[in-house]
């Protein structure tokens, strides 16, 4: 497997010439990242190059890295041998312009060669998050990218129809980025007098019932984990 | 004297039987002739993938039976099999074979679905109340294998939850069924559950044999479905569709014969391949997979009895506790709480899983920092390239075609709003 995949390299990086860089991905994937301004030769490049033939996009998928390796809480070690029991909340918000925040993924298929890629591409300006919409080279892009809009606000240019997808008429924001809040911030609800359904603030307070790091937990250190003990 | 003839628009769905959901459709028409299709989605959105993110890794499984609610095992095999690779472990060689058979099954559910619903969309009624017959009996399958009928939870990472059961779950007499109806209904449940699984296979061929003599050679089938909807191989690429949509157009594409996961590579089935790539094509194709999938079941049965086993890797880290260790030792105990509650870390990396579902590629994209939550899910809904296609596929037809195409899309609202 991890041969075909460094044999597929080979020709992408013979192809794209510089344009492509390869990425770290797992044994038997295949990633790439490029720059906005070279996204939609490299995109060309993959559908069209006799080699490559990456005739499907499969997934496209936004990402926002505003809290990546990041946690909720922090946790510390209450005791010197036993579980990490202590936390302290974090304080320091992320910076929520902090450049290359939001990246989007594609995921690429090629039916012709049997054979899968993965490429990504950071959008420069976090505040307005724009690349090139790759509708034009493969048509299923469309929906994905209108998807991909709604969820994370990421703009995609010469997209021809960018509009809301899956979020309600009229909705404000979007609702995958992280710093949105997870219960939203307006519900809906029948009102009896007005005789139709009106929008309110939401009702309920998040929780955070599992932090979403943990860390120094004494489970995974190494010397801890003997195959003798009783499971 | 001359009058003014303009398109006028009209609303379809979102409460539409023929909606298969809640699709809301603005259709533009010219007379009865479609000129524009709007899907507007979203209305089952529930921010699975958002959810996901805020949970640890194993809790988010049962959300993935409620993405396609009609082929519930499979989207649970491309969730689970990424954190496998993320982890980097593999599970038995047993619970593999068991995940082939229950993928399988899960497709057999899903094909009578589609083909009862698709049938009742355009006319035959019948065929609807055959399918579901069938299914009933699968569903007690899953019944007894997970406690659930859809739901099921039953694949984790590491393997599935637990081994098949011994027995299959039987009917009681009532005052509202008499012990005739019973019995007859209790058929094959005196053995084990594969034993009951073996002799579905061996009635299910003929119950397809019944299904096609209703609607293969039916003129009024054949009307509503041959030249509806056709799609091109390469428009069908450019859509990125997949699955027996890909397949009705002619490109022999499978996932589980190309890129083969678990155990795929040892089964003997054929890949079947429409022509001309219209709604009759995908008909037959789908009725053509339930029989290859009949005989998948057959081989995982034959290999599951002979091939006693471990159905869950024995990793402490991903696999909780056993009840017997947790009811006496205090580590264990602790661990079994922390397992439930906390879950466990899987290592920072990103990983693309794709299996081939009933629908088509089900994919999940999983991004991990090293929590023990993931970080970004997105599930690829093999459903939503096809709805995004409707209009293409719609447009020049006649209104009550776009229930023939919505029906041969076999759209479930579950996956593509999420």
């Amino acid at each position: 497997m991890s041969e075909q995949t460094e044999a597929l390299a080979k020709k992408i990086d013979a192809q794209l010439a510089g344009s492509a860089q390869r990425a770290p991905a797992l044994e038997g994937e295949l990633a790439y990242t490029c720059e906005p301004a070279a996204l939609l030769a490299v995109c060309r490049t993959l559908r069209d190059a006799a080699e490559l033939k990456f005739e499907m996009l499969m997934d496209l998928a936004g990402v926002d890295h505003l809290v990546y390796g990041r946690d909720e809480w922090q946790t510390q070690s209450a005791t010197r041998s036993g579980f990490s029991r202590g936390r302290v909340v974090r304080t320091d918000p992320p910076d929520v312009n902090a450049p290359g925040r939001f990246a989007v993924v594609y995921n690429l298929l090629s039916i012709t060669h049997n054979q899968r890629v993965r490429l990504t591409v950071r959008c420069p300006d976090t505040a307005e998050p724009v690349v090139d919409s790759v509708a034009g080279v493969w048509a299923s892009a469309n929906w994905f990218e209108r998807e991909a809009f709604d969820l994370f606000g990421i703009l995609f240019r010469g997209h021809p129809d960018l509009r809301r997808l899956l979020t309600d008429y009229g909705f404000i924001g979007h609702p995958f980025r992280k710093d949105f809040p997870l219960i939203g911030n307006v519900e809906v609800q029948y009102d009896a007098d007005k005789q139709r359904v009106v929008y309110q603030p939401v009702t309920i307070v998040p929780r955070v019932l599992v932090p979403k790091v943990i860390r120094h937990d004494s489970r995974y250190e190494p010397a801890l984990r003997d195959p003798q003990a009783p499971r | 004297m001359s009058q003014e003839i303009r398109n006028y628009t009209m609303n379809f769905g979102p409460q539409h039987p023929a909606a298969h959901g809640v699709l809301r459709l603005v259709l533009e028409l010219d007379g009865e002739v479609i000129q524009k299709a709007d899907p507007h989605i979203g209305l089952l959105h529930r921010a699975t993938e958002k959810l996901a993110e805020s949970k640890p890794f194993n809790q988010s499984i049962g959300y993935m039976d409620r993405l396609d609610y009609v082929s519930m095992m499979c989207n649970e095999h491309a969730y689970v099999l990424a954190i496998e690779r993320l982890l980097g472990i593999r599970p038995p060689q047993r619970a593999q074979y068991i995940r082939v058979m229950f993928d399988e099954i899960t497709r057999i559910l899903n094909h009578l679905m589609w083909l009862g619903a698709h049938g009742i969309d355009i006319g035959a009624m019948t065929v609807f109340l055959l399918c579901f017959k069938q299914r009933e009996e699968l569903m007690d399958v899953y019944e007894a294998v997970s406690g659930t009928r859809m739901h099921a939870t039953y694949y984790r990472p590491g393997g599935v939850y637990r081994d098949l059961p011994d027995s299959m779950p039987r009917y009681q007499a009532s005052k509202w069924r008499t012990q005739k109806d019973a019995d007859r209904m209790n058929a094959g449940r005196d053995g084990t559950m594969l034993d009951f699984i073996q002799s579905f296979t061996d009635r299910f061929p003929a119950a397809i044999d019944d299904y096609e003599t209703l609607l293969t050679d039916n003129r009024i089938w054949k009307q509503r479905t041959v030249n509806i909807g056709v799609v091109g191989p390469e428009r069908a690429m450019q859509l990125g569709f997949s699955g027996p949509m890909l397949r009705g157009s002619g490109i022999a594409w499978d996932l589980r014969k190309k890129q083969p996961y678990e155990v795929y590579d040892r089964m003997d089935f054929d890949v079947p391949v429409g022509k001309t790539g219209d709604c009759y094509d995908r008909y037959l194709v789908r009725v053509a997979e339930m029989r290859q999938s009949n005989r998948i079941i057959r081989q995982c049965v034959d290999w599951l009895r002979a091939n006693p086993g471990p159905v869950m890797i024995d990793d402490r880290k991903v696999r909780p506790p056993s009840r017997e260790h947790m009811k006496e030792d205090m580590e264990s105990l602790i661990h079994h709480f922390k397992f439930f509650t906390e879950g466990y870390e899987v290592p920072a990396g990103e990983t693309y899983a794709a299996v081939e579902a009933p629908k088509g590629e089900f994919g999940i994209y999983l991004v991990s920092d090293g929590a023990n939550k993931p970080y970004r899910l997105k599930c690829r809904a093999p459903g939503f390239p096809h709805l995004a296609a409707l209009e293409e596929m719609s447009r020049g037809h006649m209104l009550a075609d776009v229930v023939a195409i919505i029906g041969t899309q076999d759209i479930v609202f579950g996956e593509i709003d999420r």
